[in-house]
């Protein structure tokens, strides 16, 4: 149970230091904004590698949806670091 | 070692953070972007340093194949279709955090076979929202790629999606006591049918809002992917799951709030409203009948006169001036005004476009220097020193009908007040509703002149006319 406070602690102190930062990016940039954090998260992809990669505790369909999910993150990260890198290197081009 | 790979995670939230700082500015938000990029594999080195990982041959193919896929897919997608993307990233980002907790769950299975875990409440709850958002964020997400492709219409009638929506949530309730108070280890073919239900409620959740309350619905499900993160955290007792998680919920939630009020909606009338075309919609002969005999028509050749003489222009782009492509038409005749000493500037709605900023994105691709882009409360008093504004595709978001009248459904909703110009240009292709479904009374005005047709296509005719005349 103390972790759990701990971890919620934690949840809900980040959420703060989310709305503070993201509240001062301008509207500009909210579309980057957007495809930057959805690459953030796939941060997720760090459950899926210790899921999968887990030596004696696993089954093959659990290895299976692992490795599943560890696709599905990496997509999610490589596609949206990589856009949003392309939509700023238009933004940076030109500076009025 | 375990206490370094914590370090090391912290180390990314760090970075993260940062790296969102970073966007504050569109000077530093390329280098805020790859320190989030740097952050991101600072978390990947970390978590194949845990202890627990110790076969890497799948993580690698699997960290290839993906890698590969988005490395396509970022590369081959237009601008116009960033939203489309987002979505789909946001769904498969939901769909990995399902498969973590189900694949946790049966790892799970085996440890307690070893009498190494035992499932606590907070355990069995953490596994079962992880699911219920992983799951929602992935068919939500395909549901709103979609209807934002235009694949899939509104329905007429929402009134089985809500009763699917009410249906799943007690079911799903019922399921997870049964989960929680019986054998929680060993509910296998409870917890598919819970995975299967809560697909099914993605679904049911996001087909009724109307597809031009897609942008809502995209920065909504930006936000469960975040929130499906944090959860998938929970379950795995990992701290830079939670902090990153609850970072990127946050940031969903903020554009969420902001699209929301740029409509003068609430968000539970976004997500339980149905569609304002659906719920207002005229007839097509009431429509004619509105601007029957009152339109003034323009052709490209008067408009090219009209700007000529033009001091102050400011451009209003819109949705169909994405659907046209006619972002890079746009600039150059930006340009031409500017060359002839007629002062440019782009009014830019909150709502313009398919998602937050996405008009930005579109202009900064035509290499519009971000500076000439005004938002919609500075622009505003501007417009009466404005000798013509150009009205690109848009239509609810300069409808005056939402300052005055009651009982319209935008009523309330800010709008960009274009008619206050001294000439107004109107570029669509017909007198056809927007999103909303009511005809739009900027059309009628005394000042205000009609250019039917295809925005890149107008904007082209008239570029030659004022390089010919």
């Amino acid at each position: 149970m103390e972790m759990l406070i701990l971890t919620f602690t934690i949840f809900v102190l980040a959420i703060f230091v989310g709305v503070e930062i993201i509240n001062k990016v301008p509207p500009t940039l909210h579309t980057p904004l957007m495809s930057g954090t959805n690459a953030i998260s796939g941060i997720v992809v760090v459950g899926a590698i210790i899921s999968s990669g887990a030596g004696e505790h696993t089954s093959g369909l659990s290895t299976f949806l692992g490795v599943l999910g560890i696709v599905l993150a990496t997509i999610n990260i490589f596609g949206g670091f990589l856009v949003t890198d392309r939509m700023l290197q238009m933004f940076k081009k030109k500076k009025g | 070692m375990q206490a370094f790979v914590n370090f090391f995670y912290l180390a990314a939230a760090v970075l993260f953070i940062l790296g969102i700082k970073g966007m504050t500015k569109p000077k530093t938000a390329v280098r805020g972007n790859q320190l989030s990029a740097l952050g991101m594999g600072l978390a990947v080195l970390a978590a194949l340093l845990d202890f627990h990982v110790v076969s890497y041959g799948t993580i690698i193919i699997g960290i290839l194949a993906g890698g590969a896929a988005g490395v396509y897919m970022a590369r081959k997608v237009q601008m116009t279709s960033v939203p489309e993307m987002v979505a789909l990233l946001n769904g498969l980002g939901g769909g990995a955090s399902l498969l973590v907790a189900a694949a946790n769950y049966l790892e799970s299975q085996q440890l307690s076979g070893m009498g190494q875990f035992d499932p606590t409440v907070e355990w069995s709850v953490a596994v079962i929202l992880s699911i219920l958002v992983g799951a929602v964020t992935l068919t939500g997400s395909l549901v709103a790629v979609g209807k934002l492709m235009g694949k899939v219409d509104d329905p007429k009638d929402i009134r089985n999606y809500k009763l699917g929506v009410k249906a799943s949530f007690a079911l799903l309730f019922v399921g997870t006591l049964t989960l929680v108070m019986g054998d929680t280890l060993n509910s296998g073919v409870l917890l598919t049918l819970m995975i299967l239900l809560c697909l099914v409620l993605g679904v049911c959740l996001v087909m009724p809002i109307g597809g031009a309350d897609m942008p809502v619905v995209v920065s909504l499900l930006n936000s469960y992917s975040g929130i499906a993160g944090a959860a998938a955290g929970f379950v795995l007792g990992n701290n830079g799951l939670i902090i990153t998680g609850s970072l990127v919920g946050a940031s969903g939630l903020i554009l969420t709030s902001i699209m929301c009020k740029a409509m003068n909606r609430s968000l539970v009338n976004v997500l339980f409203g149905g569609s304002m075309a659906a719920a207002a919609g005229i007839s097509k002969s009431e429509n004619d009948a509105f601007y029957e005999g009152k339109v003034k028509f323009a052709s490209a050749d008067e408009v090219a006169m009209m700007l000529e003489t033009a001091k102050r222009v400011v451009f209003v782009p819109g949705y169909g001036l994405a659907v046209a492509q006619a972002q890079h038409a746009t600039r150059e005749l930006a340009s031409l005004l500017e060359s002839a000493g007629a002062k440019v500037k782009y009014a830019i709605h909150p709502v313009a476009g398919r998602m937050p900023g996405h008009m930005n994105v579109l202009l900064a691709e035509a290499e519009v220097p971000y500076d000439q882009l005004v938002e919609m409360d500075t622009i505003n008093p501007e417009f009466p020193q404005t000798d013509v504004a150009i009205v690109l595709g848009a239509n609810d978001v300069v409808n005056p009908v939402a300052a005055k009248d009651k009982n319209s459904p935008i009523y309330g909703m800010p709008i960009l007040e274009v008619y206050n110009a001294r000439t107004v240009i109107v570029v669509k292709r017909g007198l056809s509703p927007g999103f909303a479904g009511i005809p739009n009374e900027l059309f009628i005005r005394e000042n205000t002149l009609m250019v039917p047709g295809d925005a890149k296509k107008v904007l082209q005719d008239v570029i030659k006319a004022l390089r010919e005349g």
